[in-house]
């Protein structure tokens, strides 16, 4: 028996180069070329939790990914951490997706793997950063969600109480299994790969599945399936100033200050 | 976009008090409303709530519905999705306007994937305009890489839901002199909405401290705080202004700030009197969260950096220098006079 847990994940950019990114101007897709990815950090959190509930119950993690050819890295090292199997979406008929399009995705993907008693997501992308993509997919999968989930107690191996995050202060919840949870960076604190999981990966399963594979209808994925499309990239007139200050450092600071006591700002 | 189908606005309510955001929707729903000639609804749910609905209706609802009942007190996840979901579809609104509370950020997905509609998130501005000669709504989001946004659309499916952080629209005034009606509605709460997920306990922590909203000055490091070392300066020259300190994303990466205090699209908005970004480059996802300031002041060591753009008054310089010498500079003026 135990847990059959699933973990979904995506490839970011890293945040250290957020300035240099651009956008296609025409799609208002990133242009990823020579910018370094990562695995979204809070993705890193649902997967040590993921771990942590295996550790517990027993069971199996299943790590999945929608996303480019290059996106199988960030399942490599989430089998690296201890996943046991990395599933890979990636098919250009994937692309263009808005967050309805991409759960619409993971919803065929996991409808073809089969029951899951636990799906963690990160609460939200460092670069989209909707947040909109975990409770969509419960939605679709119609289990119960919980979206800034911090802590998390077992009540038995089917039913959880966790807390999550308000603006000032939190809410209890409790909820059964199957369940889906995004959760924050406060919840744990993510593993480092041992020696021996990285000899371990080889042996791992990797799957690789098309649109066909998962037999998602055309109309349901990709920019097709998205009910939203980006309409064009813009300068933002931000209607500033724009007063660059000269002389030297001190001059400088010096008629900053000057400046802001004018504009009444101090 | 026709002349039919109302704009709507989530009210959301915790302990009966309406979050504000729900006040600075109603705001831009105004404007769009008056644009397009249609009506501004509001929609609420809780448990004796109608001093919070007469309230949306101050601040600009023509209406509300009104869903009350004594098990909607709490945001229940299923029980509120379901029957926002249930309304939507009965009255078929065109647009519908979200705040992104933390519950609001959980429930409008939800919805949106109920419905199989569009939702856009991060939202910084609301027009209609036109896309290929066609009259759409436009959902200004941020871009990348500067000062670039990008224009959503939601061509196809309705309603189309858009979702706005608190603090980046302003409130709509309150007249209590304005009449809107108040619609009840009979809500078909089942035993099987708390069946699988039940909110069982709400605890309200007040911040402590200055809030980083209220605050008129607001200070923020980022990335290029690295050169620096640390971040004490920085609450320092916040001290001295009577303001309060934050960070962009890799301010909070590095441990300097927390999440309390963060900055732009993964943290808060902000738009205080004064906003002073050290080493903040001004990629649009932090910039976004201060884009409302009376007046920014920006300090950044490379002169091309996209903040200046963005910035009244700016200092090209290493922060190691600047920082101390407009520290000391300020710290002149607040030294008490002698008699």
């Amino acid at each position: 028996m135990g847990l059959e847990i699933l973990v979904c994940i995506k490839q970011v950019p890293h945040p250290d180069h957020f300035s240099e990114i651009r956008l296609d101007a025409g799609s208002g897709r990133i242009i990823r070329e020579g910018i370094p990815a990562i695995i979204n950090p809070l993705d890193r959190n649902a997967l040590e939790e993921g771990l942590r509930v295996k550790e517990r119950f027993s069971g199996r993690v299943t790590v999945i990914s929608m996303g480019p050819p290059q996106a199988q890295k960030a399942l490599e090292e989430a089998l690296v951490m201890g996943g046991d199997r990395g599933v890979l979406l990636c098919d250009m008929a994937f692309g263009g997706a808005d967050t309805l399009a991409t759960a619409n995705t993971l919803f065929y993907a996991i409808r073809k793997l089969g029951k899951f008693d636990l799906i963690y997501c990160g609460n939200e992308t460092v670069d989209s950063g909707t947040a909109q993509v975990g409770p969509q997919l419960a939605e679709l999968l119609d289990i119960p969600q919980v979206s800034g989930v911090w802590e998390v107690a077992f009540g038995d191996e089917k039913t959880l109480e966790v807390k999550r995050a308000l603006e000032h202060g939190y809410m209890k919840v409790r909820l059964k299994l199957p369940a889906l949870l995004c959760v924050t960076r406060d919840i744990n604190k993510p593993r480092l790969p041992s020696v021996q999981s990285i000899m371990e990966v080889a042996q791992k399963e990797m799957i690789i599945w098309k649109a066909k594979d998962i037999g998602a209808p055309p109309e349901s994925i990709g920019l097709e399936g998205s009910p939203t499309c980006a309409a064009g990239v813009y300068e933002h007139k931000a209607g500033r100033r724009r007063e660059i200050m000269q002389g030297s450092i001190e001059e400088k600071v010096h008629r900053a200050v000057a400046r802001l006591k004018e504009l009444g700002a101090i | 976009m026709n002349n039919s189908g109302e704009i709507w606005v989530i009210g959301e309510q915790r302990s009966g008090r309406l979050e504000e955001v729900s006040l600075e929707l109603l705001s831009k729903g105004a404007v769009l409303s008056q644009r397009m000639g249609v009506t501004l609804a509001s929609v609420l749910l809780g448990d004796e709530v109608d001093e919070a609905a007469r309230e949306l209706v101050f601040h600009g609802a023509e209406k509300v519905y009104l869903l009350e009942d004594a098990r909607l007190r709490y945001y229940q996840s299923e029980a509120y999705a379901r029957l926002l979901a249930g309304v939507i579809k009965e009255h078929e609104p065109q647009i519908v306007l979200i705040g992104a509370t933390e519950i609001g950020k959980e429930l409008a997905p939800k919805v949106a994937a109920k419905l199989r509609t569009g939702l856009t998130a991060h939202c910084i501005d609301l027009y209609v305009g036109e896309v290929d000669a066609a009259p759409q709504l436009i959902h200004v989001v941020p871009g990348w890489g500067g000062n670039l946004v990008m224009h959503i659309i939601c061509p196809q499916r309705r309603p189309q839901m858009v979702a706005v952080k608190p603090g980046v629209l302003p409130r709509a005034v309150r007249d209590k002199n304005k009449v809107g009606k108040v619609i009840k509605v009979k809500p078909d709460v089942r035993d099987e909405d708390f069946r699988r997920i039940d909110t069982v306990e709400v605890v309200e922590e007040p911040p402590q401290g200055k809030s980083l909203e209220s605050a008129d000055v607001v200070v923020c490091g980022g990335w290029g705080m690295n050169a620096m070392g640390d971040f004490s300066r920085v609450q320092e020259l916040a001290d001295i202004l009577g303001g309060v300190a934050a960070g962009t994303r890799p301010a909070m990466d590095k441990g300097w700030v927390d999440e309390a205090q963060l900055i732009g699209q993964s943290g808060k908005t902000v738009s205080p009197g004064l906003f002073i970004g050290l080493g903040v480059s001004g990629a649009m996802h932090y910039t976004a969260g201060f884009m409302g300031s009376k007046v920014v002041l920006a300090v950044d060591r490379n002169p091309q950096a996209p903040i200046f753009q963005m910035a009244d008054i700016g200092i090209v310089g290493d922060l190691r220098e600047v920082l101390p010498c407009l520290i000391e500079e300020l710290e002149k003026d607040r030294t008490p006079r002698r008699f």
